[in-house]
């Protein structure tokens, strides 16, 4: 039996940085040893911020992005086009894009996509909010940005089913060669996929 | 433990930041599971995408390990697969049903009607017969199949054209007149294999309905399962106006 080498309450900081992301065990350790040493001017804001964070972030009701408040900054935001409507998979992809600063449509957050192996139906994902949200009017052009995988498309492909008759043009991601991809290292299926997909230059 | 054998993605499952559990189909090894370090790196992640074809090398220290897989790919074609809604709902509806048979229990037959499939998903007519004649054969596979060989009423080998729902042996045109609307329809193209004619979507439906409702009758039924979004999704892509199967009255029939 592995010896205690702390008081309980840093071992339960240790045991609960060990579950996020990117940190196993030992760098939980050394996050908490860092955090102790910095106890003014970094654990006490973090706990201040992260106790805040519980109590305010939620959902937001019209896209499903998170967020301290609701409707959420990009769907309260009055400059953004109301007529297309960007579906992602997942909040972290509507980051990604707005990091990117690629549309300034609204979004929908989906919450994941179909998968038939971890038993995630259409009724788990937040689709029957799209179709209303695309029924309700006003808007012209749906964006599908799910991820190009085999699940994320057939994600698509459901909506889009889901989506005839509202009237909107749905419209998915260009799939192909990634800046600063070399040839020579990319898959078969994205090679052919690209070629097909070619622009005039 | 260690076997190398040519598979055809079926599955993935995210496993921490950076492995997938891989689930593959293989033919002689069936249905497989096993972990791929790194699996979710840039390099794997267009590797395991269901659809593709790999040679995988499964490694573990005792048989019943879940093990690890070593994969280098031989035909990817999941990219093309995403192009259409039945190419992308067919593989999931594939590894769905393959989902249904006990894992690392050999169906070659299967692994074989699996390798055709994912080539011809393009052509949905195709793609349609070669699904429902794969349902048949899972049926079989599950030891449920139907006894599509003769009539069960007089006997005869020919102009077989129902089903008896109750007790899934073919019924000819002339014993199940009289019964039309309760016994299944029975299409040429899933007992002559010969025909030359692309079957009718009338016929097409008709066969999904047949192996739809003994899916449902023995499988999906008994063991408490939903047939999911995939068979529904395939069915909505590659027929034209297609519905759903349901279940009918059964009869009882002579023989």
């Amino acid at each position: 039996m592995t010896q205690s080498i702390a008081g309980p309450e840093i071992e339960r900081l240790i045991q609960l940085l060990a579950r996020l992301p990117g940190l196993g065990p030992r760098s939980a350790r050394r996050a908490a040893l860092h955090l102790v040493k910095k106890k003014d001017t970094l654990l006490e804001p973090l706990a201040k911020a992260a106790t805040e964070a519980a109590a305010n972030v939620r959902l937001c009701s019209v896209c499903g992005n998170v967020d301290s408040r609701d409707p959420c900054s990009v769907c309260a935001d009055p400059r953004r086009d109301d007529t297309i409507i960007v579906v992602v998979e997942d909040v972290a992809d509507l980051w990604a894009l707005e990091r990117a600063a690629a549309t300034r449509g609204r979004y929908h957050v989906l919450g994941g996509s179909l998968s038939p192996l971890d038993g995630i139906g259409p009724e788990d994902l937040n689709i029957a909010t799209l179709v209303g949200r695309a029924n309700g009017g006003g808007v012209s052009e749906i964006i599908l940005a799910v991820n190009a995988t085999v699940e994320g498309q057939t994600t698509a492909h459901y909506i889009t089913d889901r989506l005839a008759g509202s009237g909107a043009k749905v419209t998915r991601l260009a799939h192909g060669v990634p800046v600063g991809g070399e040839l020579d290292y990319l898959d078969d299926g994205t090679l052919a996929a690209a070629i097909k997909s070619r622009t005039p230059f | 433990m260690e076997w190398t054998a040519q598979a055809i993605v079926i599955g993935t499952r995210r496993h921490g930041e950076t492995s997938t559990i891989l689930e593959v189909m293989a033919r002689e090894k069936g249905r497989h599971l096993g972990l791929v370090r790194g699996g979710r790196s840039r390099r794997l992640r267009p590797v395991l995408q269901p659809g593709n074809t790999l040679r995988v090398t499964w490694r573990a220290r005792l048989d019943e390990h879940l093990g690890a897989f070593t994969v280098e790919p031989l035909r990817e074609r999941a990219a093309g697969l995403m192009d259409t809604a039945a190419a992308t709902f067919g593989i999931q509806l594939a590894g769905a049903h393959l989902r249904l048979l006990p894992e690392r229990d050999p169906h070659p037959r299967l692994f074989d009607a699996l390798a055709v499939i994912v080539d011809t998903f393009d052509d949905k007519a195709v793609a349609a017969e070669l699904m429902a004649r794969f349902e048949l054969l899972l049926l079989d596979e599950l030891g449920v199949g139907l006894d599509l060989s003769r009539c069960a009423a007089t006997g005869e080998e020919t102009g077989l054209a129902y089903v008896s729902p109750k007790t899934g042996r073919a019924v000819s045109r002339a014993a199940g007149m009289p019964y039309d609307n309760r016994l299944l329809k029975l299409p040429p193209f899933l007992i002559d294999r010969r025909h030359g004619e692309p079957p009718s979507p009338a016929d097409l439906e008709s066969g999904f309905r047949l192996t739809g409702y003994f899916l449902d009758r023995h499988i999906f039924e008994p063991r408490g399962l939903d047939p999911g979004e995939a068979r529904a999704g395939f069915l909505r892509a590659v027929l034209p106006d297609p519905v759903l199967p349901d279940a009918g009255p059964s009869i009882e029939l002579p023989g």
